[in-house]
């Protein structure tokens, strides 16, 4: 048979859900965000910018982009941070080794929504374990997910205990693939420790720091499980990220077309990030 | 290293383990105890396994269960079958279009199908799919992981094993069932074990898509019955916590290594 026949029915299965499910969804959000939510008895009608007007106008939306903005600051540096840190403390020779990888990796294999109800009990005013620790150092009690100050950083919190067992084990894995005879020649020669890492480990492991960081971009736009038992984007709107504001908009209020707009913002960000990846970094380091 | 330096690494190393365990002993202390030890942490407590049996009876756990193990085998299945096809398609046909459709396939690694959620549900809507098992699993099926991951895998296949197989008669089917499929068994059992544990877990798409128990996940299952009134029992919405994450935890304290090794495979590419 014809190769290239071949070739794409070979593909065709898997492009036909792709295409339905990623790439024309993707032109559809941009489509009915031009177009009014239709409603009982009035199709939608064509509005063109008016639902980015009204975007642009609202205060939760920006409050949202600031928000994930804080999230993922938040969130990216200090879990790969940790993440890094974990790695390089389990591939030494350590007491209970293997009892502390598993422990580091285990929040990875746990529902985020399960995680999210023990957290919410941590966390829970007056007996929450958190409060029960303040307490002895004889601090006042403190509503930490209903306070528009810590709500936020509550979230966050819960992330990097979510992700920096799950990107350890990549840097494990790229730790154990740098060859022994580096250490044991820079030892020779005398250099430090930190001196070892900084000019020989840390540059090793640049294509698994790039590798992990866009996981952890993506998840910072992708990680609302643990809001929809937390906070509910509350208070005041205080931890409320873009997807959950999509997701608020879109099947709690169902304006569905305010909701494809927004998803337009989330989808820009993603696409530009994706370019920039492609553009700045080497793609050989991803995609090889 | 000096003694006091390795001291201090091996403390700070127990210091983060404690911590990144305490919420998971929390919450095994709160489900164990008797609802008056649920913020008192005495030694002497009873121990219960009442609030398990609570929560088993509050709420259709065992139906959940059977959706989510139904929602991650059918998606498995389909995005075995599917990568497999396709990554056979990149590593070793050359068609045309072919870099063009496979920068089209990795558009979905950044823009997954968890954000398109307000247009996905509007194909399932105009489909009928609402509320069905199948509406979760279809966005997830022709995954991009997969097929990259099973592309890179059968580009390392020599190309000498697939002309032998040509030139004993064998087909395109034949030939990468019998010849590819079996060299990447590791890939295989690796991309299972992340597909999985992130379908077992995965939760806004499925509250989406679905309204009765008939089609709920466990994930989906828990929410429902936490957020109700239960008066915030934390006894049972622990318990219940538990028994949501019980069969997947149980599996990778069973499969540690091989847990590890996958995602680890998975990851570097």
């Amino acid at each position: 048979m014809n190769r290239n026949l071949t070739g794409w029915l070979l593909l065709l299965p898997a492009a036909l859900l792709l295409v339905t499910f990623t790439h024309y969804p993707a032109l559809g959000t941009l489509y009915h965000s031009l177009f009014s939510t239709p409603k009982a008895g009035r199709a939608a009608v064509w509005v063109g910018l008016d639902n980015y007007q009204a975007m642009a106008a609202d205060p939760v939306f920006w409050q949202s982009l600031k928000n994930n903005l804080l999230f993922a600051l938040g969130t990216i540096p200090t879990s790969i941070a940790l993440a890094l840190a974990m790695a390089l403390l389990v591939n030494g020779k350590l007491r209970g080794r293997a009892f502390l990888r598993l422990s580091y990796f285990t929040p990875t294999i746990l529902p985020m929504i399960a995680v999210a109800n023990i957290w919410l009990f941590f966390f829970t005013p007056g007996y929450g374990l958190l409060e029960q620790v303040t307490g002895l150092f004889g601090l006042p009690t403190h509503n930490w997910l209903g306070s528009r100050d810590t709500a936020l950083a509550c979230l966050i919190a819960v992330t990097i205990w979510k992700e920096a067992g799950f990107f350890m084990i990549f840097y494990l894995a790229a730790l154990q693939s740098i060859a022994p005879v580096l250490g044991e020649a820079a030892s020779l020669e005398g250099a430090g420790r930190w001196y070892f890492f900084r000019r020989v480990t840390f540059p090793l492991l640049m294509p698994t720091t790039l590798f992990v960081l866009v996981n952890a971009v993506i998840n910072s736009f992708r990680l609302v499980d643990h809001i929809v038992v937390m906070t509910r984007g509350g208070p005041d709107n205080a931890s409320q990220l873009l997807l959950y504001y999509i997701y608020d908009v879109g099947f709690k209020f169902w304006d569905t077309a305010y909701a494809a707009a927004l998803t337009m913002v989330l989808l820009v960000i993603l696409a530009a990030f994706a370019l920039g990846q492609f553009v700045l970094l080497d793609r050989r380091v991803h995609y090889r | 290293m000096s003694a006091p330096g390795r001291l201090v690494e091996t403390l700070a190393a127990w210091l983060l383990g404690a911590l990144w365990l305490l919420p998971l002993a929390y919450a095994v202390w709160t489900a164990f105890h008797p609802r008056e030890f649920s913020a008192r942490f005495v030694p002497t407590a009873p121990l219960t396994l009442l609030n398990f049996v609570e929560a088993w009876n509050a709420a259709p756990f065992a139906r959940y269960l059977i959706n989510t193990v139904a929602l991650v085998t059918i998606i498995l299945v389909a995005q075995l079958l599917l990568c497999t096809l396709a990554a056979y398609a990149f590593a070793r046909y050359e068609f045309v279009g072919r870099d063009l459709a496979f920068l089209l396939v990795l558009v979905q690694l950044m823009i997954m199908p968890d954000v398109l959620i307000v247009e996905n549900y509007r194909t399932m809507n105009r489909l009928g799919l609402v509320d069905t098992i199948v509406a979760i699993g279809l966005p997830y099926m022709a995954s991009a992981f997969g097929i990259f991951l099973l592309r890179q895998t059968f580009k390392t296949v020599p190309k000498e094993l697939d002309e032998a197989a040509r030139v004993e008669g064998a087909g395109a089917l034949q030939t990468l069932w019998k010849v590819y499929v079996p060299l990447a068994r590791p890939v295989y059992v690796a991309y299972a074990l992340v597909s999985v544990s992130y379908h077992w877990n995965n939760f806004l798409w499925p509250l989406i898509v679905t309204n009765s128990v008939t089609s709920r996940p466990l994930t989906v299952g828990l929410q429902v019955f936490s957020s109700t009134d239960q008066g915030v029992d934390w006894s049972i919405i622990t318990a219940a916590t538990l028994l949501t994450s019980a069969p997947l935890l149980g599996a990778f304290l069973l499969f540690q290594r091989q847990f590890v090794q996958s995602f680890m495979r998975a990851g570097i590419r």
